[in-house]
């Protein structure tokens, strides 16, 4: 199931009734997710994320914009005509039921001729649980499983009427760090088993970006980019995006081009061409530190981190935003360092220059 | 250990005095007078040892009066008012605005004296040679009869004490239960809304379980203060009650204790049975709430 959103807008009145002005939770979103897609809506906490989702459930209302499944418009259909599935941040499992009962659920409320038999109910609750593999576990209560587990009965529950699109809000906040990888990649297996139309909120980007087909980079009701994960990791539209993506965060410099060429303090560290004159905000990924004896980034060494697979060079520059530079080399790299400074030149696709007023993207041609 | 364990007790100490000297002792004290033939208080003496009391209470027709009463009011009004609470209730917690103010009128009869409650309800129901009462020009305005409700027959005295019992256990029931239903988190309502959950569907297969320790708590507590009606029916009916017919179980152990002289004997054998009244209702009440009470 294709779902289109158009020109959506959620806006909450203010609590201050005199002087606040409403809260604009999603502004003028518009765009498509294709049928049997998993998206990742990703932004910071208050970016208007879960709303999107409610929206889509129809739990709210928007205040404008429509919202279709396929062709058809559900903007004014109430949320059981919908028929979407949701998972919740905390489950919201009932806790008087047990895991049968509580993935029957949905499927007793059907009514005239969609209405089941009990064997058929038990029957189709059980293939279900066998897809999420929690068919050893149907006669407890839901405070008789661990976490993990009650994440898996509430992706059963959600997933059992079989909905036209699922939804998922959160869904891995509430694990340990183990768990979460676990359970992110069984998400996936879930979501290409079923083919279902998937959308999935989170505020974790590792999350977004491992499991999603696309991923929509949202800010303040806003949204920011929207493509593939690597996609949009390796081409951010605006300095936002530029750090709110990639562990660790991109490296920030206040920095000048000059007659093509991007300056940090008084270095020419990369020929821009293309880019116009003036100051600039200079983003460098981690991965974009070459460490070489010749290279035009001098920066005062603070430590190096040998982390195994990879070797994190830690160290300090004047025009530097992040309260230290944390470049990320193979552990075979050779590194040449001084005893107190390290030298870098640095690989052009991992650059990014931004204007440092409004934050948006300047291309520029890399030699 | 043995020094903490002393420190233990040292600390236990007050409450255990207090509790032994003015709960354990009489609670023993009763038993024993129940069993204590023909006990007089000003000599203190006593002629024999038996259940002569309680077949005396037993076979007592006010005593049976007062038993049957009793069950009716306890019958009629625990279900009754829980009901109507519960209903109040999630009335209340689905309105938005106005809601405090509801809930202050619907929890003024909790603060309002007893007696006074009584009076407002004689003023509404008695007959007097001046008026025959609210309730009767209401009856007289749907072209009924009028009644009297205080001085009456005995089904017209009962619907009264009930009505009134109802009326003033209510707010506590009410305040309890919004707030049991304020604390079933939104999140259910939502996944039961997503699920095409119809409201009816919701409210018995969701809010009542959820509310059902509270509900079971309240129909307990219930059961328990309805046995121990007095001062209502005092209210309503004066302090003869035996002669209005309207006497309860604790009216009937009063009496006995106060009137001409004093029947301490069968007054303890009269407690004695409400207290394995009670007791069973009691018991009962856990088994079933053990099937139906989640949690």
């Amino acid at each position: 199931m294709k779902v289109v959103l158009e020109h959506l807008t959620k806006k909450f009145p203010s609590r201050n009734k005199k002087a606040g002005k409403d809260v604009i939770a999603v502004n003028d979103f518009t765009f498509e997710i294709p049928d049997g897609k998993l998206i990742g809506l990703l932004g910071p906490s208050g970016c208007g994320k879960s709303t999107t989702l409610h929206l889509l459930s129809g739990l709210q209302k928007p205040t404008a914009g429509k919202i279709y499944f396929g062709e058809d418009d559900v903007t004014n259909l109430p949320a059981e005509n919908r028929g979407v599935g949701l998972v919740f941040q905390n489950y919201a499992l009932y806790p008087h039921l047990t895991v049968l009962q509580n993935i029957i659920f949905p499927l007793e409320n059907r009514k005239g001729a969609d209405k089941l038999s009990k064997e058929k109910m038990r029957e189709m609750a059980y293939e279900t649980a066998k897809l999420v593999q929690i068919e050893t576990l149907m006669d407890r209560k839901p405070s008789e499983l661990s976490g993990g587990q009650q994440q898996r009965v509430a992706i059963a529950r959600a997933l059992v009427k079989m909905p036209r699109i699922l939804l998922l809000d959160e869904p891995l906040s509430n694990l340990d760090a183990r768990l979460r990888l676990q359970t992110r990649e069984e998400i996936r297996r879930i979501q290409c088993e079923t083919g279902i139309t998937t959308v999935f909120v989170t505020h974790d980007q590792e999350e977004a970006m491992s499991i999603s087909d696309l991923i929509v980079v949202m800010k303040d009701g806003v949204v920011q980019q929207i493509g593939e994960p690597q996609q949009v990791y390796d081409d951010p539209v605006n300095l936002f995006v530029a750090k709110f993506l990639g562990t660790p965060p991109v490296n920030v410099f206040a920095a000048e081009v000059r007659a093509g060429e991007l300056f940090i303090g008084s270095e020419p560290v990369l020929a821009v061409k293309g880019a116009p004159d003036g100051p600039v905000t200079a983003a460098i990924r981690p991965e974009g530190f070459l460490p070489c004896e010749d290279g035009r980034l001098t920066c005062a060494l603070s430590r190096i981190e040998v982390m195994g697979r990879d070797v994190s060079v830690i160290c300090t520059h004047p025009a530097c935003e992040n309260e230290a530079i944390r470049a990320i080399l193979r552990s075979e790299t050779k590194i040449v360092a001084g005893s107190d400074s390290v030298r870098f030149s640095l690989l052009a696709s991992k650059v990014y220059i931004f204007n440092s007023e409004t934050g948006e993207r300047i291309p520029f041609d890399a030699e | 250990m043995g020094e903490k364990n002393l420190k233990g007790w040292l600390y236990l100490l007050p409450a255990i005095l207090f509790l032994g000297a003015f709960m354990l002792y009489p609670l023993i004290d009763v038993l024993i007078y129940s069993f204590e033939e023909g006990y007089n208080f000003t000599s203190q003496t006593f002629h024999g040892v038996g259940t002569y009391n309680y077949s005396y209470v037993l076979h007592d027709p006010f005593f049976l009066q007062a038993l049957k009463n009793t069950f009716i009011l306890v019958i009629i009004t625990v279900p009754l008012s829980t009901g109507i609470a519960l209903l109040i209730s999630v009335g209340l917690s689905s309105i938005k605005k106005l809601r405090e103010l509801f809930q202050t009128v619907y929890f003024l009869p909790y603060v309002t004296n007893t007696l006074a409650v009584g009076l407002v309800f004689m003023i509404l129901f008695q007959k007097t040679p001046y008026t025959d009462g609210f309730a009767n020009l209401i009856i007289q305005f749907f072209g009924g009869q009028s009644v009297d409700f205080i001085d009456g027959p005995y089904w017209a005295k009962m619907f009264v004490l009930c009505f009134y019992t109802v009326w003033v256990v209510m707010p506590f029931k009410i305040l309890i239960l919004t707030s049991a239903l304020a604390s079933v988190r939104q999140d259910y309502y939502n996944a039961a809304m997503v699920d095409g959950t119809s409201r009816l569907r919701m409210f018995t297969k969701i809010t009542l379980p959820m509310i059902s320790p509270s509900l079971f708590y309240l129909v307990i507590t219930g059961f328990i203060g309805a046995f121990k009606a007095y001062s209502d029916a005092v209210a309503l009916f004066g302090t003869d009650l035996n002669a209005a017919g309207m006497n309860t179980i604790v009216g009937y152990v009063y009496d006995m204790l106060y009137s001409s002289g004093g029947y301490p004997s069968y007054a303890s054998a009269a407690a004695i049975i409400l207290f394995v009244i009670v007791l069973t209702i009691t018991v009962i009440n856990l088994l079933v709430s053990k099937k139906h009470v989640h949690y």
